[in-house]
């Protein structure tokens, strides 16, 4: 009896339906951004590249033996001389090997993604941990962003793009910025609700307790969360790489096409010197900051 | 002119606040409310300030004292009635005028000190100075002083994690004295502090006050230290069950709730000489020591041991007033005056004539 039921909805009821359209809706929706909002795709795309391109040169204007000594000096500078000297000895590897241009590149592309995402991330962090319902909506978009396969959303983006280093760029900054959000929320939130107030009893306005209480309590935490965008940055250039971003992405992309183990080898050890240098630097600076110093005295 | 004065003030929390006010002016009691999502956390007060005084609002958790304290500077808006800082009605203000009445008129002291931890103890001192829009060097400048006001000098330079729980709050307090504000508010100020520091702190609040005269509006939840400092005291649950002095507390409790927290109460410290003694009752008195009407009975017990003849009570004018005796000391010490009372007499009776 069960079973004639379930044959009957499924020859009656269930075939019949027409395929589910979401994805022909989606198809069609980017065909139509292509054509209509042309321009302002071919703007972001010639800001992206010229930012790209403008830092990928600078990287590359000295020479890879005094650039070592550029990246040692900012390690000294944010941390001390152990991280200057594992940086130095780290890059001089990578000065090594045939991929020193493409490191640089590869380190233009984290940054341009990760100080756009920054600059997106912070206001909408800030305007989640003001507002409820903000934060409500903006949950679930940031679980989206994170979970959603990078391949899927980098097909439409490649659509509207053309392949290049724009696409890598975008892909990049949608998947890196959700941790950058959500700490600031939550630092920012988890200022203590007295010294809030306090600001607020002796007549500060909104902007002032907002710029001179809450972001700097909360600057830890915001750092914290912008080490993690650098680093969900740096675990997109392989991705980037597949849609033409060049950099070391492209190496590796096409290493493992060949089966060639020695390029994907110094390709994949320039990426982890790279991760060490931005991490360590991050984590320099944000031990630096006045309420993190305060933090340690306490204990 | 009353330096505050709320009117008919009510503030309840959860949705349907209106409604609720509504209710508890028609005479629901309070506890009938929370059924209904609503928290009644300040209901119907009204009491005026004066200028110059200390007054102190006691209750314990959940009696709205913290609401009422954050309605006095606009932090919490009043679900009804109103509230007037030197005759300006806080309900009548636009956010802009609020914060310029904070910055000019009213600065607070809070029960985890709320100090910023990254800044330095003339940093934070100066922080309302900063606020004002002072310029740098004024607002250090006023902030030394009020370093030097609670004592802390040599510590300018120091972050609040390097001082002890009774120096954060004198940071705290110089924060507040720094702004040079008429109006005081502390929230549970000493709260947070160990018994010997509260008591410090009481004292060097009484002395600062006694050069400074401002006036302060200081909750607590401890009946001691209400009673110690307060010129007035507001016994709060939600309504104000008493307003008055710390002796009309301790010998006119107006409900049991007031008579249970005066209970616990050293009772020596509070009542004076006045307050304990007997009719002269035409004696002479020449005689007798004498006493001024305003010391407490705790410094009466050695002289009335060390004398024969009970202590005369007199005013500022040396004219008597009564007079105390061990007896009449022992009565006023001991716990429920009304049943003490009664007790006394039955005595009298008994005794043969």
């Amino acid at each position: 009896m069960m079973q004639y039921i379930r044959d009957w909805l499924w020859t009656y009821v269930w075939k019949p339906l027409p395929d589910m359209p979401l994805g022909a809706w989606t198809d069609e929706l980017i065909r139509w951004l292509r054509l209509a909002w042309a321009p302002l795709f071919d703007g972001v795309e010639t800001f992206l590249e010229s930012l790209y391109f403008a830092l990928a040169d600078a990287l590359l204007w000295l020479p890879s033996g005094l650039m070592i000594l550029v990246f040692a000096a900012i390690a000294f500078v944010a941390k001390g001389w152990r991280l200057a000297a594992v940086v130095g000895v780290g890059m001089f590897v990578v000065a090594w090997t045939p991929y020193w241009d493409n490191t640089m590149a590869t380190l233009a592309m984290v940054v341009v993604a990760t100080v756009l995402a920054t600059v997106l991330a912070i206001p909408i962090g800030i305007l989640a941990s003001e507002n409820r319902a903000a934060s409500a909506v903006m949950r679930p978009v940031l679980d989206f962003m994170q979970t959603l396969p990078a391949f899927v959303y980098l097909l439409p983006v490649v659509m509207l793009f053309g392949v290049g280093e724009t696409p890598g760029i975008i892909a990049t900054i949608i998947f890196c910025m959700p941790p950058g959000v959500r700490l600031t929320e939550l630092g920012l939130r988890q200022v203590d609700r007295e010294v809030v107030e306090a600001a607020q009893a002796f007549g500060s306005s909104p902007a002032r307790t907002l710029l001179r209480v809450k972001l700097p309590l909360a600057l830890p935490t915001v750092m914290a969360g912008l080490n993690q965008v650098i680093m969900l940055a740096l675990s997109m250039v392989v991705i980037a790489g597949m849609v033409g971003g060049g950099g070391l992405g492209e190496d590796i992309v096409s290493a493992l096409g060949r089966v060639d183990i020695a390029k994907g080898f110094n390709a994949g050890i320039a990426v982890v010197i790279l991760a060490i240098f931005l991490d360590r630097v991050m984590q320099g600076l944000a031990d630096r900051t006045p309420v993190a110093k305060a933090a340690r005295l306490a204990h | 002119m009353p330096a505050i004065a709320v009117e008919s003030l009510y503030k309840v929390f959860g949705k349907g606040a209106k409604g609720a006010v509504a209710q508890l002016r028609s005479g629901v009691p309070r506890e009938a409310l929370n059924s209904r999502n609503v928290t009644a956390a300040v209901i119907d007060h009204n009491w005026e300030i004066a200028p110059g005084e200390i007054f102190v609002v006691m209750g314990l958790s959940g009696s709205g004292k913290s609401t009422l304290i954050r309605m006095l500077n606009g932090l919490i808006k009043p679900t009804a009635g109103t509230i007037r800082i030197d005759g300006v009605d806080l309900g009548s203000l636009s956010p802009r005028e609020l914060r310029r009445l904070r910055r000019e008129k009213i600065s607070m002291v809070f029960q985890h000190f709320a100090l910023l931890p990254h800044r330095s103890v003339l940093e934070n001192v100066a922080f309302g100075l900063e606020i004002k829009g002072l310029d740098k060097a004024a607002r250090l400048e006023r902030a030394r002083e009020a370093v030097q006001l609670v004592g802390l000098e040599g510590h300018e330079d120091k972050l609040p994690a390097q001082l002890s729980g009774g120096m954060k709050q004198r940071v705290g307090l110089a924060r507040a004295l720094a702004a040079d504000t008429e109006i005081l508010l502390m929230d549970e100020a000493f709260s947070a502090l160990d018994p010997l520091i509260r008591q410090e702190m009481q004292d060097q609040l009484l002395d600062l006050q006694s050069k400074l005269a401002k006036t302060i509006v200081f909750i607590t939840h401890d009946l001691n230290e209400a009673m110690r400092i307060g010129d007035r005291i507001a016994v709060c649950d939600g309504e104000v069950k008493q307003l008055g002095t710390a002796e009309d507390l301790l010998l006119h409790p107006a409900d049991d709730y007031v008579a249970e927290f005066t209970a616990d109460v050293d009772r020596s410290r509070v009542l004076t000489a006045e307050a304990v003694m007997e009719p002269c009752g035409g004696t002479d008195t020449s005689e007798f020591p004498t006493v001024e009407s305003g010391v407490p009975v705790n410094e009466l017990y050695e002289p009335v041991l060390n004398s024969k003849a009970p202590l005369l009570v007199v005013d500022d004018n040396d004219d008597p007033l009564g007079v105390v005796t061990p007896r009449s000391i022992i009565k006023s010490l001991a716990h429920e005056p009304a049943a003490d009372d009664e007790r006394a007499s039955d005595d009298e009776e008994a005794l043969p004539a």
